[in-house]
């Protein structure tokens, strides 16, 4: 296989690593609402938020990205194929991560909000300075897990036309007839980046102050 | 302006069926330290959570300064609970010192002083962290501003937390059983804190085992057994005879392991 192919193939992964990487975020502070919404002690906003959750842990994302991606044109809404994309990553990231979030913020000591009451801090302020960083530190190992089977499941992204590096080892598999070497490749640069993303993961897990208490 | 810091009246805590505090009336003397003692069990520390109204009563009331904490009588004599604001308005008066320090880990020792500085009060960065550097200096720590709490040692993360409640300039101290959780090597120097700041005038109350101290920087001591109040008086009235039996049963276990030179 040539260098130019395997190129080619990298050039996706680019792809690979933007969609993704745009769609944990936005993920992740959806995630956060979606927690914040479960605290709020509002029952609406909790409802809301179940109903969310179980609709995008319950379904396939193929499933979820072929109907987003024939929803929006009834709806009247033109979105590129790249927008699409992540805005399917997301909202199915977004509930795994909150599912994840829920645990961590189960954990935050009590004594640690009281302390805050005590300070005078309002509900949001003991929300985003104290119980967010905190149940962030205790979920990121699950955090640095969903990320990368987010950068496994943007695989599924090419049903609503984006080529990504599983899209661009088919299209070139289809013009070359070389499978074996181009579904290989691929997999080793999946690889890659998912090794890259688990040693950052756990430097990150080691650096920030103040990690889990033991 | 009244003596009285806090006024707690008939105070009724109930979990489920279980009374844990049984028609409390206790007045807090202002500038002075009073004491909690009693058995494990006994209520005392959930009457000072109320204090603070991270436990809410079941009936009666507690007045900070004057003011109803917590909850409010309408017209019709009927209990509501206080608004938010006014809550937050009553509660800043107090400052509170916990049995586990409930530092914010994420925070270091002055990033903890220095929250609610800045995000409460509304201090620069700057400012906040100058004051809650002259904090940390009151309690010996000025050299471990940079340390996080997991790097400090139990001593440590309690005089932060200290600090921390000061920096508010709070009217009157909580301390729930502040050295529970320490070494004994380690409780002198957080209780060398306790002691500088009742002889500065603050006024607090103080859960504690530590009897010697209850004995020596205490004015007022109060003995709870079983969710009542048995006693109240000032310290030498309570290790002089005649006594409360269940007082004297209690305080004998203490005697028995050598406290006798203390009173």
């Amino acid at each position: 296989m040539s260098w130019k192919l395997f190129s080619l193939l990298l050039e996706a992964s680019l792809m690979t690593i933007f969609v993704s990487t745009i769609s944990i975020l936005i993920g992740l502070v959806l995630a956060i609402l979606l927690s914040a919404a479960n605290l709020s002690g509002i029952r609406p906003l909790q409802w809301g938020g179940k109903f969310f959750i179980s609709f995008f842990r319950g379904t396939p994302l193929l499933v979820q990205l072929l109907l987003l991606y024939n929803l929006l044109p009834v709806m009247g809404i033109q979105m590129p194929s790249l927008a699409t994309a992540i805005l399917g990553l997301s909202l199915c990231t977004a509930a795994y991560q909150a599912e994840n979030l829920r645990g961590g913020f189960e954990g935050v000591p009590r004594g640690l909000v009281e302390s805050a009451d005590m300070a005078g801090f309002s509900p949001a302020q003991t929300f985003f300075h104290i119980r967010v960083p905190i149940a962030l530190r205790l979920t990121l190992p699950a955090l640095i897990n969903e990320a990368i089977l987010i950068l496994k499941a943007s695989s599924l992204v090419s049903v609503v036309g984006l080529v990504e590096l599983t899209r661009m080892a088919q299209n070139l598999v289809a013009s070359t007839f070389m499978p074996l070497e181009l579904y290989a490749s691929a997999g080793l640069i999946y690889l890659v980046i998912n090794l890259t993303v688990a040693v950052l993961g756990r430097q990150l897990e080691q650096r920030l102050p103040g990690a889990p208490a033991k | 302006m009244s003596d009285t810091a806090i006024s707690v009246q008939h105070l009724v805590k109930r979990f489920g069926t279980t009374t844990v505090l049984d028609d409390i009336t206790l007045q807090i003397p202002r500038g002075q330290v009073s004491c909690l003692i009693g058995p494990s069990g006994s209520g005392k520390s959930t009457l000072l959570r109320c204090m603070a109204f991270l436990e809410e009563a079941t009936e009666g009331s507690i007045f900070i300064e004057g003011d109803p904490l917590g909850f409010v009588y309408d017209g019709t004599g009927k209990r509501q609970r206080q608004a938010a604001s006014e809550l937050r308005r009553v509660r800043s008066r107090i400052g509170m010192v916990f049995q586990q320090f409930n530092l914010w880990p994420h925070m270091t020792a002055l990033g903890n002083v220095a929250a609610a500085l800045r995000r409460v009060r509304g201090l620069s960065r700057s400012e906040a962290e100058a004051k809650a550097l002259a904090q940390l200096t009151k309690v010996g720590l000025e050299n471990r501003a940079g340390h996080y709490p997991s790097q400090l040692s139990g001593g440590q993360q309690q005089r932060v937390a200290i600090a921390r409640a000061l920096a508010l300039e709070p009217k009157i101290m909580l301390f729930d059983e502040a050295t529970s959780a320490l070494d004994p090597e380690l409780t002198g120097e957080v209780l060398n804190v306790m002691r500088g700041l009742a002889e500065e005038g603050m006024t607090m109350v103080v859960v504690t085992h530590e009897i010697g101290f209850a004995a020596t920087v205490g004015s007022q001591l109060s003995f709870l057994d079983q969710g009542r109040l048995l006693f109240t008086g000032p310290p030498a009235e309570v290790f002089a005879k005649p006594r409360h039996p269940r007082l004297e049963q209690f305080l004998d276990t203490y005697l028995d392991r050598g406290a006798s030179t203390l009173v």
